[in-house]
C-alpha cells in the first residue's frame, strides 16, 4: 500500500492554494481583497481541469484511507464546479455589501478540500474529519456577516445543532467500531456480512450515523434548522449550503449504505423511506405558505433532498446513476436561481420578498427569463434537466419496487408545482407595484447565470451524455 | 473483574447526561460544554473498545476527536462573542430572531 | 484495586457530569467540566491509553477549557435565573434521552459480545505504536486535521477580530 498521492492532487492543490490566498490577505490592501474571488476560482478551475485529466479508477490512496474511484471523480466534478459559481457570484456580493476582508475565498477553497475528502474516503476517521472541515468552514461562513444579527443568529443555531449531531455521529461510528473491529469501510462491510450485522451495538452504531447524515443533508425530522440558516446566511452562501454541502453529504451517504452496510439494507431502506416521504411532503407543502423567496428556495432544497433519497434506497446502480444526474441537474438550476435571487436582492437583500418579483417580467429580461428556466427545471418540466432528473431517479426507483414512494414523489412535486409557477406568474403576468428601480448586473454574476442556464437546457434536450457519465460513476 | 462493559455503561451515562444538559439549558456556553461532555463520553466508548479489541485504531481516532473538539470550541466562542457584541445576551430564549 | 479506581473515579466523572448541566453559574460548571476531564484521563490511563490520558488532561483540560474560562470571563453572563417550569422542562427533554440510555444499557451492550482478553495493550510503549501508525497508516487524517485547524483559526479571525468598518 504505497502513498499513491497522485490521486489526491486536485484536493492538494485547492489546498495550497486556500493558503496561498490566506497568506495574500495581509498583504493585500483591504479594497483588493476582494479581488482573491477571482484568484479562487481561477484556482477551482485549475484543480477542475487536473481532475478531468485524470478521470479513471486510481485505487486506494494513502494506505487505504482514500479510494479514488469513478464516483469519487464524478463527485469531485460537481463539488469544484458548484464552488466555482459560488465564488464568482461572491465578488460581487461581497464588494456590495461592504464586507471587504478577503478570509472568505480560503474558507470556501477549505470546505470544498472537506467536501471531496469527505466523498472519496474509505475510513470512518477520513470521513468524519472531511465533514468536520465542510461543517466548521460552513458555521463560518454562515455568519459572515458580522453586522447582522439574522446572520450571527443562524450561524450560532446552525453551530449548535451541527455540533450536538456530530457528537451522535461519533458515538454511532464509535459503536460501529467495537462491533465491527475496524473503522475500515471494507472492515466494517466483512464484520457485516460474518453476522456482526444482526447484533444490537452496529445497528444501533447505523441509526446514530444516519441521525448525523440526515441532520447535514437536512432531511426530516431534522431539516428544523434549514429555513433559518438559509435566510441568515449571506445568499451565495446559502447557494454552497443547498448544494455543494448537501450533495457531498448525499453521495456520501450513498457510497456508506451502497458498499458498506449493504448487510442490513432492509434496516436503513425503511429508515430512508420514512425520512423520504416526510422530507418531500414537509419541503413542499411548508414551501406554500412562504412570502421570502431565500426561505422558499430553502424548503425547495428540502424537498429535493427527500426525492434524491429515492435513489438511495433503491440500492441498485440505476438508482445511484439517478442519484449522480439528478445532483448534477439539481445543482445547475439551484445554482443558477440563487445567482439569480443574489442579483436581484441588491445591497443589504432588501428585495427578497416574492411581492418585490412582481412585474420584473419585461424590466429585466435576462434575470426573469433565467429565473423561469431554472424554476420550470425545479418543477421537471420537458424541456429542462430537472424532467429528466426526475424520469431517470423514478424509474430507478419503480425498479426497485418502490412504486408507493414515486407516487408520493410525484404528488408533492405536484404541490410543489404550485409555489414554483406563482413565482413565475408574479413575474410576468402583475404588474409591478413600486417604481422601476435599475438593478445592475455584475459581469461574474451574469456568465454564471448564463452558464447554468444553458447547462440546465442542455442537460434537458442531451441527457444521454451525463447520464453514461453519471452510470460509469456508479459502477453500471 | 472490570469488563469493557463497565466503561461503556458509564460513558453512555456520560452522553445521556450532556445530551439532556443541551436540550434543557438556555445558557449558550453552558450548552456548549455539555456537547463537549458528549464528545468525552464518546472518547471513552472508544478508548474502552480499543482496549478490548487490542486494537489501536481507537485511540488514534480520539486524538483527532479531541483536535476537532478544539476547533469547533474556537469557532463556538467565536460566533457566541459575534453574537454578544450584537445582542448583549447569550440567553437562547432572547436570541430567536426568525421564529417561523 | 482495579475495581476501587474504576468504581471512585467513574463516580467522579458521573457526578461532575451532572454538576455542569445543574449548576447555574457557568464558571462553576467549567470547574465541574474540568474535574470531569481529569477522572475520565485516569480511566483513560487504567485502559492503557496513557498518551491520550495526557493528551486529554494538556489539550482538552488545559487548553480549551481556558478558551472556555476566558470567554466566560469576557462575556460574565449573570447567573441563569430558573423559571418555575423549569422542572417540566427538564423532565420534557430528559424522557427521550433517558429512553435512549435505558435502550442502549439495557439492550445493547448485554448483547454485545466481548471479543478478545480485554486486559489493556499499551503499557509505557503505547505511545511508540501509536506514532508509528499516526505517521504511518492515518497519515492523510493527521495531515487533513492541520487544514481543519487552519479552517478554525481563520474562522476565529473573521468572526472575532476587530474591524473598523
Amino acid at each position: 500500500m504505497d502513498l499513491n498521492y497522485a490521486a489526491l492532487l486536485p484536493e492538494i492543490l485547492l489546498a495550497v492554494a486556500g493558503i496561498l490566498l490566506m497568506l495574500a490577505i495581509p498583504v493585500l490592501p483591504s479594497r483588493q481583497q476582494v479581488r482573491l474571488g477571482y484568484a479562487a476560482s481561477l484556482a477551482l478551475a485549475a484543480a477542475l481541469v487536473t481532475a478531468l485529466l485524470q478521470w479513471g479508477d486510481h485505487g486506494p490512496a494513502f494506505f487505504g484511507m482514500v479510494s479514488m474511484d469513478a464516483l469519487g471523480g464524478a463527485a469531485r466534478i460537481l463539488f469544484l464546479v458548484s464552488s466555482a459559481a459560488v465564488a464568482l457570484i461572491s465578488v460581487s456580493y461581497l464588494k456590495r455589501e461592504r464586507l471587504r476582508h478577503g478570509e472568505y475565498f480560503p474558507l470556501l477553497l477549505m470546505a470544498t478540500v472537506g467536501m471531496s475528502l469527505m466523498a472519496v474516503s474509505a475510513d470512518l476517521i477520513m470521513t468524519f474529519l472531511g465533514l468536520e472541515i465542510l461543517s466548521i468552514s460552513s458555521y463560518v461562513l454562515a455568519g459572515y456577516r458580522r453586522g447582522d444579527p439574522r446572520s450571527n443568529e443562524s450561524a450560532l443555531k446552525y453551530f449548535l445543532l451541527g455540533a450536538f449531531s456530530t457528537a451522535f455521529m461519533l458515538y454511532g461510528i464509535a459503536l460501529l467500531y467495537g462491533a465491527a473491529g475496524s473503522t475500515k469501510y471494507a472492515g466494517i462491510a466483512e464484520a457485516a456480512t460474518q453476522g456482526q450485522a444482526e447484533t444490537a451495538t452496529f445497528l444501533l452504531g447505523l441509526g446514530l450515523l444516519l441521525v448525523g447524515f440526515g441532520f447535514k443533508a437536512a432531511l426530516a425530522p431534522l431539516h428544523v434548522w434549514t429555513p433559518d440558516v438559509y435566510q441568515g446566511a449571506p445568499v451565495p452562501i446559502t447557494a454552497h449550503l443547498a448544494v455543494g454541502s448537501k450533495a457531498a453529504v448525499l453521495i456520501t451517504l450513498l457510497r456508506l449504505l451502497h458498499q458498506v452496510f449493504p448487510a442490513s439494507a432492509d434496516q436503513w431502506q425503511t429508515l430512508l423511506w420514512i425520512a423520504s416521504a416526510a422530507t418531500m411532503i414537509i419541503g413542499n407543502v411548508a414551501a406554500l405558505t412562504q412570502t421570502d423567496v431565500k426561505r422558499l428556495l430553502a424548503y425547495s432544497s428540502i424537498a429535493h433532498a427527500g426525492y434524491i433519497l429515492l435513489g438511495v434506497i433503491a440500492n441498485s446502480p440505476r438508482g445511484a446513476q439517478g442519484v449522480l444526474f439528478y445532483l448534477a441537474a439539481y445543482s445547475l438550476m439551484t445554482l443558477g436561481a440563487f445567482a439569480v435571487v443574489q442579483v436581484f436582492a441588491r445591497r443589504e437583500e432588501r428585495f427578497t420578498k416574492l411581492e418585490d418579483f412582481r412585474g420584473i417580467g419585461y424590466r429585466h429580461p435576462l434575470l426573469s427569463v433565467s429565473l423561469t428556466i431554472f424554476l420550470l427545471s425545479l418543477i421537471g418540466i420537458p424541456p429542462t434537466a430537472g424532467f429528466y432528473g426526475k424520469l431517470f431517479l423514478f424509474s430507478a426507483a419503480v425498479e426497485a419496487d418502490l412504486v408507493a414512494l414515486v407516487i408520493l414523489a410525484v404528488l408533492a412535486s405536484a404541490v410543489g408545482l404550485y409555489y414554483y409557477l406563482q413565482l413565475i406568474v408574479l413575474m410576468f403576468m402583475k404588474e409591478a407595484a413600486s417604481p422601476p428601480e435599475p438593478v445592475p448586473v455584475p459581469l461574474a454574476a451574469r456568465i454564471v447565470i448564463l452558464l447554468m442556464a444553458a447547462g440546465t437546457l442542455y442537460l434537458g434536450v442531451y441527457p444521454a451524455q451525463v447520464l453514461s457519465i453519471a452510470g460509469e460513476a456508479a459502477g453500471l | 473483574m472490570i469488563g469493557p462493559n463497565h466503561y461503556l455503561f458509564l460513558s453512555a451515562i456520560v452522553f445521556t447526561i450532556g445530551a439532556v444538559g443541551v436540550l434543557t439549558r438556555r445558557n449558550v456556553i453552558i450548552i456548549f460544554m455539555s456537547i463537549e461532555l458528549m464528545l468525552n463520553a464518546v472518547n471513552l466508548n472508544l478508548i474502552a473498545f480499543s482496549a478490548h479489541l487490542q486494537d489501536l485504531a481507537g485511540q488514534v481516532f480520539v486524538v483527532f476527536v479531541i483536535t476537532v473538539a478544539a476547533a469547533e470550541a474556537a469557532v463556538g466562542l467565536g460566533i457566541v462573542i459575534a453574537l454578544f457584541r450584537n445582542r448583549e445576551t447569550i440567553n437562547m430564549d432572547e436570541i430567536d430572531l426568525m421564529r417561523g | 484495586m482495579e475495581q476501587i479506581v474504576f468504581y471512585v473515579f467513574a463516580a467522579v466523572a458521573v457526578g461532575s457530569a451532572l454538576l455542569v448541566v445543574l449548576q447555574q453559574r457557568a464558571v462553576y460548571s467549567a470547574f465541574s467540566l474540568i474535574v470531569c476531564f481529569g477522572a475520565l484521563a485516569v480511566l483513560y490511563f487504567q485502559l492503557g491509553a496513557a498518551l491520550v490520558a495526557a493528551l486529554q488532561v494538556i489539550v482538552y483540560a488545559g487548553a480549551i477549557m481556558v478558551l472556555f474560562l476566558f470567554v466566560i470571563m469576557l462575556l460574565d453572563p449573570q447567573a441563569e435565573r430558573f423559571g418555575p417550569d423549569r422542572f417540566k422542562k427538564t423532565a420534557l427533554a430528559g424522557l427521550p434521552m433517558a429512553a435512549f440510555l435505558a435502550f442502549v444499557l439495557l439492550r445493547v451492550f448485554p448483547a454485545w459480545s466481548p471479543r478478545g482478553s480485554g486486559e489493556p495493550i499499551g503499557s509505557v510503549e503505547g505511545p511508540k505504536r501509536i506514532a508509528h501508525i499516526l505517521f504511518q497508516d492515518y497519515l492523510l487524517p493527521f495531515e487533513v486535521t492541520s487544514i481543519l485547524i487552519l479552517v478554525a483559526i481563520l474562522g476565529a479571525v473573521v468572526l472575532v477580530k476587530h474591524r473598523p468598518d
